[in-house]
Formats: structure tokens, sequence, C-alpha cells
């Protein structure tokens, strides 16, 4: 019975964050082409745009936990993207032929692949952010932005260091290795992220996420970014929680990688360039930090509105009038379109205290 | 109470460097330095390490003259100017357009007008910018300001890249279009050769004019009424604005000097190269000088240069090895030096005080 009611309680607290994503969904669904009751206006093409929207959707919270709830300053989200997107490609694509499997087996190895993925870049940014997040400001900035560009060299120079591999005998690791091909990049990745999967993993990565922010230690989060010093004062392990902070972030990015590489089918490292990190800080930045209805309407609206230029015959000139009103609204509004405000139904209600 | 009493547990396993004795330090990192130049030498031979330095002598001082601008806009308003490495992409093709010019017209000496022409042009494009984009943004949360840098930058990279035929009539003969233009010959290429090791005139060229740059800014800085402005603007606005200090045009001006070197920079690099890719060439230079500047001390003009050649010497070393290490290279020492030495070469780590 207890389970029941919590169960009970659990749909209750949720209620209108399931609704209202059940509506959205339900709304693709009809809108695609699954539910024949409506002309069939999304495309495939439509259809993989929003599937981008819902990947930057996870990148710009996750990147939210860091700069706008933990206060830190990190321009390397990319870095820990391709991690995880390679990981999971590795998975799927090198070590296990996914293409050839039953479907159950397909989604279990997909869905390992993905936390594998999250996990190691988790693992990247402790490892980072161990001895530099004692760096302030824009030191640390640069010191992200540095380990991206690190990891994006490393993958790049994959057939170098398979020699190098072959040459002090392990041969077979350098065969491994060797597959992953960075300077030509990944293909034959098989399509496996289907649309409810990426919508499923969206949500629920970002209901993680707002747990954890709301949670104790999300408020530890929040104290550090207030003002360190203070945060320390009161028995705050600020480098600890500055680490979970981080690593939590990471594990979220790597998860979005996986997705990315499993939408667009092919990897290059050129994709997780400084110009990748560039685009998340600005879908951060526009929607309002620490606000995450703000990343969630931003990275949508900032993914579509490229494409929507391109769709009205501006291709020439969408690249051109996207920082405009970039420029603008920060401007105007410097604090972001959403400023820290957020959608009720993101807030979870507060307990009563008995 | 100082911060380092209340550290935590990771930071005072790192503070174990920073008690050291500083001859100690220099000893260190100067071994470290000497061992990899040693077995540079003994797989190259010293005639390819020679001019590998002189190669990197002159990649550095191209580095040097744009980090010498971001590190004079970081100082005075704290603020990543990123549309840095897109100003000296603007004065690069300046210069381009005079140059054909002057040489279809048998100009006596078109290098010395050119390089003054982009300069001046260049940092008035940079001082309109000031004005339009950041001077609003001045008082208000740092970020937004760097994201209007981000939105600029941009901004800057994909106009100058549209193809004059699809702009209308006024905006085509401004724009320079996305395909690769050859660089006039503005100084006749002679190539001398001192024991095995090639240097040609531009290389000299190159690090003269730095030279005569950089103490240039060096006597702006430290001897003129302007330069003594600069300083007290960068230590406390507050106080420049009671003393009666126009902060606007002190500032101003600080965008025009940094952004003319920037552009000095960029008919230089020009001139190395013979040829400019696209309105896109601007980014990674930019993004190396800025790592230099960070890597020397963001804020110090010294620590500029320095970072600079470090940046460049290895960078070209590196390279000469692999092109992906030496694509990496740069940020992998970065990190090493940030872990060890959190405010740069020669920054000063300032203790935060309660």
């Amino acid at each position: 019975m207890k389970i029941i009611k919590n169960i009970f309680n659990l749909i209750k607290g949720y209620y209108k964050f399931i609704l209202i994503t059940a509506l959205i969904y339900l709304l693709f669904q009809i809108f695609d082409g699954s539910i024949p009751i409506a002309p069939r206006l999304l495309t495939r093409y439509y259809m993989q745009i929003i599937m981008f929207a819902l990947i930057n959707i996870i990148m710009t919270v996750s990147l939210n936990l860091i700069n706008g709830f933990t206060g830190q300053f990190s321009i390397g989200h990319a870095g820990f993207m391709c991690i995880g997107a390679y990981t999971s490609a590795y998975f799927t694509t090198i070590l296990f032929k996914a293409a050839n499997m039953a479907y159950f087996p397909q989604l279990a190895l997909f869905i390992f692949s993905l936390i594998m993925g999250g996990l190691v870049a988790a693992f990247a940014g402790y490892l980072i952010g161990l001895p530099t997040l004692k760096l302030r400001g824009d030191y640390l900035a640069i010191v992200t932005l540095a380990f991206g560009e690190v990891i994006r060299s490393i993958v790049r120079s994959s057939d170098e260091i398979a020699a190098f591999l072959n040459q002090i005998g392990l041969v077979k690791f350098s065969e491994t290795i060797a597959k992953i091909s960075g300077p030509r990049g990944l293909s034959t990745i098989p399509n496996l992220s289907k649309f409810w999967l990426v919508y499923l993993i969206t949500i629920l990565s970002v209901i993680i996420m707002r747990n954890f922010i709301y949670s104790t230690h999300g408020r530890a989060c929040l104290s550090i970014r207030e003002n360190d010093v203070a945060a320390e004062t009161m028995g705050i392990d600020t480098t600890r929680y500055k680490i979970i902070a981080f690593s939590l972030s990471a594990f979220f990015a790597g998860v979005g990688g996986g997705l990315f590489a499993h939408v667009l089918r092919f990897i290059h490292p050129n994709n997780f360039s400084f110009i990748k990190s560039i685009d998340y800080l600005i879908f951060l930045y526009a929607g309002g930090m620490g606000s995450i209805t703000g990343s969630i309407l931003a990275a949508t609206g900032l993914t579509i509105l490229p494409e929507f230029l391109r769709m009205i015959n501006f291709q020439q000139w969408r690249m051109v009038i996207y920082p405009l009103l970039l420029i603008i609204l920060m401007l105007r509004k410097p604090s972001g379109i959403f400023g820290n405000r957020e959608f009720s139904f993101l807030i979870p209600k507060r307990k009563e205290v008995n | 109470m100082t911060k380092k009493q209340i550290s935590s547990s990771v930071n005072k396993k790192m503070l174990a460097y920073d008690k050291l004795p500083n001859w100690k330090k220099y000893a260190f990192i100067s071994a470290i330095t000497l061992f990899f130049l040693a077995l540079y030498i003994s797989f190259f031979g010293i005639q390819a390490f020679f001019q590998q330095l002189v190669n990197g002598i002159q990649l550095g001082s191209i580095y040097a003259l744009i980090a010498l601008g971001y590190t004079m806009i970081y100082g005075i308003i704290r603020l990543i100017n990123f549309a840095h490495g897109d100003l000296f992409m603007f004065g690069a093709y300046i210069s381009c357009f005079l140059g054909n010019y002057l040489m279809a017209h048998n100009f006596r000496y078109p290098f010395i007008v050119v390089l003054i022409f982009s300069m001046v042009v260049t940092a008035l494009l940079g001082m309109a910018i000031e004005k339009i984009a950041y001077k609003p943004l001045r008082f208000k949360p740092r970020l937004a300001a760097l994201i209007t840098a981000l939105g600029v930058s941009l901004f800057l990279e994909n106009f100058f890249a549209l193809s004059p035929q699809n702009v209308p009539f006024p905006l085509n003969k401004i724009v320079f279009g996305p395909k690769y233009i050859l660089f006039p010959a503005l100084i006749a290429e002679k190539t001398y050769n001192i024991g095995g090791i090639a240097i040609n005139n531009i290389k000299i060229l190159i690090v003269i004019i730095t030279i005569i740059l950089m103490i240039a800014l060096q006597y702006i800085v430290k001897k003129t009424m302007i330069g003594k402005a600069m300083r007290a603007v960068a230590f406390n606005k507050d106080a420049c604005l009671m003393m009666g200090i126009n902060i606007d045009k002190v500032i101003s001006i600080t965008f025009g000097i940094g952004i003319s070197l920037a552009a000095a920079s960029g008919t230089l690099y020009a001139l190395t190269y013979g040829q400019l890719q696209s309105p896109y060439l601007g980014i990674w230079p930019g993004l190396k000088a800025f790592i230099a500047a960070v890597l020397g001390g963001i804020g110090n003009i010294p620590g500029a240069m320095l970072g600079s050649y470090v940046m460049g010497v290895s960078e070209t070393f590196a390279t000469s090895i692999n092109s992906n290490f030496g694509y990496g290279i740069a940020f992998v020492i970065l990190i090493v030096v940030l872990v060890f030495k959190p405010a740069g070469l020669l920054g000063k780590f300032t203790k935060e005080k309660v």
C-alpha cells in the first residue's frame, strides 16, 4: 500500500509537469504524422531540427548548472559533449554492432552507451575540476576552454596515437583506437535516437537537474554563487560542491553528446570546437542565467531561429541577423529574457513542515 | 579572515608549489623547458632547432601584438573582447585592399602606408563598436558584456563573409566575400642563409615592427598623461570619476590603441602568409593570443609579450613534430601553468579579503 501511496504522491507532485510534457509530445506526434488526424506538417527534416533543439536543451540546462547556479564560468562545454559522443559511439558502433541487433537489445545497448558516455564525461569533469576549480572567474573559463580544445586535438590525432601504441606492442588496443578515425570523422553510427527517446531523456535530464538545484546540495551551490567566502564560513565545502556541480553538468553534457552522435550519425572533432561551446553560452545567457525555463526556451528558440531564417530565404543573412538579435537583446535586457524567474510548473512545491 | 586560511584539502596540496622560494620555482620550470628542448635537439638536430626558434619568434610576434590589445582591454574594463580576433581579420583585409590599390599605382613605400592606414581604420571601427555595444553595458553584469562581445564577433565574421553579389547596393562595396584572396607582395622577399638557417627579410621586419610597437606602447602606458589615466582607470573607476578623469574617453582611447595593435598584427600576418583564407581567419589567432595573454597573466603587458613568445615558440616546435600536437600544445601548456601558477606567469595572485 505504501508503495502505491508513494507513487500517487509522486504523480501528484509532478502532475502539471507530466501533463504539459505529454501534451507537447502529443502535438508532435499529431503533426509528424504518427497519429493520422492532422496533415503531416513536420517532415523528417523538421523532426531532426526539433531533436537538435532537445539536445541543446540538455546541454544548456547542464551548462546552467555550472554557470548559472554555481556561479563558475565554464566555456568548454563542447569538450564534455565530445567525450560523451565518442564514448557512446564507441559502444554502439565499434565495440558492438548495434545496427544488426534486435529492437530491445539495441535499445538497452543505446541507453547503456549513453550512460557510459555521461560517466566518462563526468570523470573527465572531475579530473579537470579537481586542480582547476581553485581558479577564479576568467582563469577558470580559459582553462575549461583549453580543456575542450585539448580533448578535440587528442581525438583528432587518434591515428598517431594508434601508430604509437602499435609500436610499443599494444596491437589490439591500437586497432580499436584506429577505428575512431579522428581526422576523418566517425561515420556509420546507427540511427538509434528516436524522437520519443530523445524527448524522454531530455525530460528526465531536466527533472534530475531541477531536483538537484532544489535539493540541499543545490542550495549549497547557489550559496557558492552568491558569495563563496560567506558560503565557506557557513561550513559548506565549496571545492566539493563545485566539483559535484561540475561533474554532474559534465555527465549530462556527455549524455547530450551521445544523443547528438546518434541523431547526426556522423561525428567529427570539429563538430565540438570552441564555436559549439560558444553556442551554448549564447543560449544560456539569452535565456537568463539561473533560470531553467529561460534555458529551455532560448535553446529551442535559438536552434529554430537560424533554420527558420533559412526557410524564408534568408540563407545569406541568417548568421548576420542572429548575432544582431543577440546584441540587441543584451543591450536591452542584460539579464537575459527570463532573468532568474521560472515557470511555476518547474518549481517543486514546498513540503509542509509539521 | 583570508581565503587561504579556510581553504580546503585540495587547495592545500596545490599550495605546496606556491610555498617554494621563487628561485626554486624558476629552476624547476627552466629545468623542464631545457629537458624538452634537449630532447628536441637530440631528435631533430641543432639546425632544425634554430630554424624553428626563428619561426616561433615570428609567430610569437604576431600573437604578441594581438595579446597586448586583449590584455589592455581586459585590464581596463575586465572584458574579454572576443571581437578582437575579428578586428585582426578586418585589419588584414583592409591592408590587402589598400595594398592592391597602391601596388597598382606604383606607390613608393606601400608597406608603411598600408600598415598605418589599416591601424587607423580598424581602430576607428573598434572605437565605434565600443561606443555602440560595450559602453551601455559598462555598469551592468560583466557577463552581459561578454555575450555582447561574442555577438559582435559573430556579426563581424558573418557580415564580412557575405558574398557581394547577394547583397544590396551600398553594402556590397563593404563586404569581403567568403573566398580566399591573395595578399599583394608589398615587400620583395629576400632569403638569407645564415649557417643553414633560412631567415627572410619579412621575418626580420615583423620582429622589428613588433618591438617598435611594444616600446611605443610601453612608453604611452608608462610615461604619458593618457597612460597614467589608463592605469588609474584600470585601478579604480569610481575614484577616477572623483578625480575628474573622463573615463569614457580613456576607455575609448585604450580600445583604439589595443585594436590598432591587432590591425598591425593582421597586416603582418597577411604579409607573412601571402593570402587571406576567409573572414573567419581571425578566430584561432585571436583565441591563441588570448590564451597567451592569460598565460602571461592577463592585464599585465610584459606578461602578454612573454606569454605570446612562449606560445609561439612552443607551437612551432610542436607543429614541426606533428600538426595536431602543435594545435593542442598551447592549451596543454596553459592548463599546466595555471594549475601551478593560478594568475599566469607574471601575474600576481591577489588574496581575497573579506
